[in-house]
């Protein structure tokens, strides 16, 4: 019916008011006002301080360009001799004084607001690993860790990139609406920050050091919220993000329970039999998601940084050594204790797959019920 | 090395055959001219140095991906790149202006302690040549921020950190000669008649530069020494399992940090006063005022520290304290602004190059200061810690801040240095590039910033995408527009329309009272100051 | 190629030399302030109240109890890096009344092939609660050995000063344990 023309311009100034919006959906220009009492007051913080400043910077740069217009040899302009003036600096002195004590109230009465972790429903420990987060949820008797799914070929533009590259993980921290949730924040190595932009929380994580902070996230709120390490960790700094999952009260429970049971099924399952081929393929799959970052894909290591796996005479000879390094860790190197952050399966899994892949092909299968041995 | 800046026509009669000639003229000079110019190129040097280092790090960031470098390198560049443009090219280029102008403008024949002086360059290529090679060795360079907190920068650091804390020392070292050296040459070889209220504003804002310098250098010394130590002398500074602390680090570092960050910009405030009243033919408004708000940010400097921990933990009462204590540094800086805004208005200007960097300084760093007012307010920056709008605050008062400043005082006293004018067209040519480059390069960062993008990420989710692009393209036109100005210095330098000895129509000052080029020896004799 | 300088203090200043070498040690003041920080945190944090670290042992002296009001105490512990042991808290959390001494019970077992010794570092939350913790036996105040395979139970004895301010209602207790072989003493 329309002329072309008329759809043609019709579907450009729609989009271009779509712009906005679409800007607005991926980052868009603004902080978040997130989905808390508090990320509200935080953003309306940071708007009223925008504001004055852009009333400011007008007030101030328009003297400043009517002079450069006005004020100028080309226009014949004589310069005047005045230099000073007492009054103007009074004047300009005490003026920016008001406004930032006008500033400093409802910051100082938000803040206050902030360090109040009184009253918490529930308690949540956060250790920073590098580079994955852990969690404990304390007097519920769960705990795991969380790391990131995005796949390397992802990184290295091989595949295509998923809606939520680099803010997508394994496990959610699952929390319920409308309680009061009490974060402790620590780190097991070197300093990290833990920051949810949608709650406003961002706390450092200190070794040897708790820090805490809180949340309410109120009913009606539930969803997905993501966020990422906020202070520089090391190499993957970029790559240990957070996902936050709200959910009813309900809803939280029974998943507590399920955790429960699934690291109960966990232990059973370790006791029962587990082929070659069972183990490799949980093994490579463990290997990429927990090892390759240091080790290398194929097992080639980093230089002098991080030994070689494929041909080391470890993996080819050494398997209670092996096995007591995974377990273990290595002091005074980047080599973690493992125990706590894989299952048992998962270990034994690992531990076979490095010693079987990338020609090692020792023909040796480590069983779960080697690793509880080699636990005790 | 250029040997056409010094000049034979020596007023003196002291029986001096002129500078020596060769390398050797260098390397053993105690002239204040041919050492403000070695630190000049030195910095020049490193400016490009660094500039490359950030324009790797930009290439890697125009897209969601790793493309160019592993993350590993791409921590040792951004730490690099840091260190090398704090360290190696905004302080240097300031003492070398500080080296060549003071004396001139002050009617000093030379600085109070010519040898010092010529150590305290020296030291430089050598610290930095260390620090660079770091780059080539197995471990790698550092890579633990230019901010090095521990324990990622003892317990977790390569072998090359103690190469860096080495650095960081013989750095520091000249910093504070050239520091005793500026101090010891304003208060005792002053011209008859200029009392210190008679001070050109540059002379001042160098002044208590020095004095920051003399208080913090050696805390920043006192750090990397305890990390020295905690790395291979079995100490405990920072390390929990010794009975240390980690956020000490951080306590000790920003207390250094904070003024530090004050002097890479007072020296600019300094510069930016004496070219604004120059170009608007019309004295400075309200100087006493000006050396008082410049006093008050340097006190007020030695107690905002914690403002970059407000993440870390600090007790309610400590963090209220740091946030009033950052948010009452706006005051005298404001202060300042209006008073170069009050100079322009109801002048007559002129807009050559000098001013048109000096004024674009005034409000691109007003800008910066704006977002640095909005990281003050402590709730606000629990949200843009450790984000691209800190990134973005930083780089405008260092960049279009400092960095223009040096670059307008380059320009204001060139004709001064060489004896030629520079190319009028091709300077502003060289301004609207870097002005746009600036501009498209940070000014996008407020926005990923607060759209949630953390520092210090070799990759990025993918809503941070656009912003990012558009960051990379502005740091190339900035970074390839400095090659105009290696182009226009080196014209310069070799010949051009003469310049006469007070240059600019509406300058005033000793050091316009010298001929252009100025001779290698000046003010044998003082001058006296009414 | 040295210049010739004018008499010296063309105001009636000081010698530069004077000045100079007050500068320089200026200079060394500071490197020496810089270190001297280091206790002047530790000092300052106690004056002011408001660090979050625990202080050392306290007699175990009789005191009033505020049974007026229970206090929640949790304990968590964690791990550093490389330090392998079993680390546990035998109990969660306990309720108290400020005042009241209180024994409670961590576990630490070492599994590895080598004898280790290890050090636990305490931290509180809230941290303005920090300065109202007494204790009488901390295993953290002394550096733990376990040879290869041992384990052992390690007492806390502790109280809240009936001080304690009436909004801090929970206290959070948490110990993480290094492996100190480098500080062994």
């Amino acid at each position: 019916m329309f002329s072309r023309t008329w759809q043609r311009l019709s579907s450009v100034v729609l989009g271009s008011l779509a712009v906005p919006t679409v800007m607005a959906d991926r980052g868009g220009l603004n902080m978040t006002q997130g989905v808390t009492e508090i990320s509200q007051s935080i953003f309306e913080l940071h708007m009223l301080i925008f504001w004055i400043c852009v009333w400011i910077g007008v007030a101030v740069f328009g003297v400043m360009f009517y002079s450069i217009f006005k004020h100028r040899k080309s226009k014949g302009a004589v310069a005047s001799k005045f230099h000073e003036s007492l009054g103007l600096e009074i004047l300009w002195t005490a003026i920016p004084t008001v406004i930032l004590i006008a500033m400093a109230v409802p910051a100082t009465s938000t803040l206050i607001k902030m360090y109040d972790t009184t009253n918490a429903d529930v308690d949540i420990k956060i250790t920073g690993h590098q580079w994955k987060w852990q969690y404990d949820y304390l007097g519920e008797d769960v705990g795991f860790f969380s790391n990131l799914t995005t796949s390397k070929d992802e990184i290295y533009d091989i595949t295509e990139k998923g809606e939520n590259y680099l803010l997508e993980v394994d496990k959610h921290l699952v929390v319920p609406s409308g309680q009061k949730i009490r974060f402790l924040i620590t780190s097991n190595d070197v300093i990290h920050a833990w920051w949810v932009p949608e709650i406003a929380v961002k706390k450092d994580a200190i070794p040897g050091y708790i820090n805490e902070s809180w949340a309410i996230i109120p009913e009606g709120e539930e969803g997905i919220y993501r966020g990422q390490c906020a202070e520089l960790c090391g190499i993957q700094h970029g790559f240990m993000p957070i996902v936050l999952e709200v959910v009813t009260t309900n809803q939280y429970q029974s998943w507590l329970d399920d955790q429960r049971a699934g690291v109960e099924a966990e232990a059973a399952a370790a006791l029962g039999d587990f082929s070659y081929d069972d183990l490799m393929t949980e093994g490579a799959e463990v290997y990429a998601r927990t090892c390759a970052a240091c080790h290398g894909s194929e097992g080639q290591g980093m230089g002098s940084v991080f030994p070689a796996l494929a041909g080391s005479s470890m993996a080819l000879n050494d398997m209670a050594g092996h096995i007591d390094i995974v377990l273990n860790g290595k002091p005074g190197t980047a080599m973690q204790s493992f125990s706590t952050q894989l299952t048992d399966v998962e270990i034994a899994a690992v531990i076979t797959y490095e010693r079987n892949a990338w020609g090692n092909d020792t023909g040796e299968t480590v069983t779960p019920k080697m690793i509880i041995d080699a636990k005790k | 090395m250029t040997t056409a800046t010094a000049n034979h026509n020596d007023h003196a009669d002291h029986g001096h055959h002129g500078p020596a000639k060769g390398i050797m003229r260098w390397v053993l000079t105690t002239n204040h001219k041919d050492i403000g110019t070695m630190y000049l190129w030195f910095s020049f040097t490193m400016l490009f140095i660094g500039g490359a280092m950030a324009l790797i790090v930009r290439t890697e960031l125009f897209q969601p991906g790793m493309q160019l470098i592993e993350p590993e390198f791409y921590n040792q560049m951004t730490t690099m790149h840091g260190l090398i443009m704090v360290f190696g090219a905004i302080m240097p280029a300031f003492v070398g202006l500080a080296n060549w102008m003071v004396p001139l403008m002050i009617g000093a024949p030379d600085m109070a302690l010519p040898r010092m002086n010529n150590w305290s360059f020296w030291i430089l290529p050598f610290a930095f040549g260390m620090l660079l090679f770091t780059l080539f060795t197995d471990a790698g360079a550092p890579n633990f921020g230019w901010t090095f907190y521990a324990p990622l920068s003892t317990t977790y650091a390569p072998s090359s950190v103690t190469y860096f804390i080495f650095g960081v020392h013989m750095m520091g070292i000249s910093s504070i000669m050239g520091a005793i050296n500026i101090i010891v040459t304003i208060l005792n070889l002053r011209a008859p008649g200029m009392t210190l209220m008679k001070m050109p504003l540059f002379v001042w804002t160098w002044f208590i530069t020095a004095y920051l310098l003399v208080a913090v250098m050696p805390v920043l010394a006192g750090v990397v020494t305890m990390m020295l130590m905690d790395i291979h002398f079995g100490t405990s500074f920072f390390d929990a399992a010794g009975g240390g602390d980690p956020v000490l680090f951080q306590h000790v570092f920003w207390f250094f940090g904070h003024p530090e960050v004050y002097i890479m910009i007072l020296p600019a405030f300094g510069i930016v006063s004496q070219i604004i009243p120059t170009f608007a033919r019309k004295p400075l408004f309200g100087y006493a005022s000006m050396v008082y708000a410049t006093s008050s940010i340097a006190f007020l400097s030695f107690i905002v520290w914690a403002h970059h921990m407000f993440t870390v933990g600090m007790p309610l009462q400590a963090e209220l304290f740091f946030m009033y204590a950052t948010m009452l540094i706006a005051i005298p800086t404001g202060v300042k602004v209006f008073n170069w805004v009050s100079t322009m208005f109801r002048g007559s200007m002129t807009f050559e190059t000098p001013m048109l960097f000096a004024l674009a300084f005034v409000v691109l760093f007003t800008i910066g200061g704006f977002s640095g007012l909005m990281l003050a307010i402590a709730p606000a920056d629990f949200q843009y810690h450790d984000t691209y709008f800190v990134v973005a605050h930083f780089h405008y008062v260092l960049v279009p801040g400092a960095l223009f400043g040096i670059i307008a005082g380059v320009y204001y006293w060139l004709p001064k240095w060489t004896g030629n004018y520079y190319n009028e067209k091709l300077g502003k040519f060289h301004f609207w590039m870097s002005f746009i480059g600036v501009n498209v390069t940070f000014f996008p960062m407020h926005f990923v910033g607060l759209a949630g993008m953390p520092r210090r990420i070799p990759d990025y989710a993918l809503q941070f995408a656009d912003f990012n692009a558009i960051a990379t393209v502005g740091a190339f036109i900035f970074g390839l527009s400095q090659l105009v100005f290696l182009f226009l210095l080196i014209k310069t330098i070799r010949g051009g329309e003469k310049a006469t000895d007070k240059v600019w129509e509406g300058a005033e000052g000793l050091e316009w009272t010298i001929p252009s080029p100025a001779p290698y020896h000046t003010f044998a004799e003082p001058p006296h100051v009414k | 190629m040295t210049s010739k300088l004018p008499e010296s203090g063309t105001q009636s200043g000081p010698k530069p030399s004077n000045t100079a070498l007050k500068l320089v040690l200026a200079a060394i003041a500071m490197f020496g302030f810089g270190f001297a920080l280091v206790p002047l945190y530790d000092v300052f944090c106690e004056f002011a109240g408001i660090n979050g670290k625990t202080a050392g042992p306290v007699e175990k002296v009789e005191q009033w109890v505020d049974t007026s009001r229970t206090i929640k105490v949790q304990f968590i512990t964690t791990n550093n890096d490389g330090m392998p042991w079993e680390f546990e808290t035998l109990q969660e959390e306990v309720e108290i009344h400020p005042g009241a001494w209180t024994q409670v019970a961590f576990w630490a077992f070492n599994p590895t092939q080598n004898d280790m010794v290890g050090q636990a570092v305490p931290s509180v939350s809230p941290s303005e609660a920090a300065q109202y913790v007494q204790k009488t036996e901390c295993f953290c105040f002394d550096q733990q050995k376990l040879k290869a395979g041992e384990g052992r139970n390690m007492p806390l004895i502790f109280s809240l000063d009936p001080d304690l301010p009436d909004h801090v209602r929970t206290v959070t207790m948490s110990y993480t344990l290094f492996d100190a072989g480098a500080f062994a003493e």
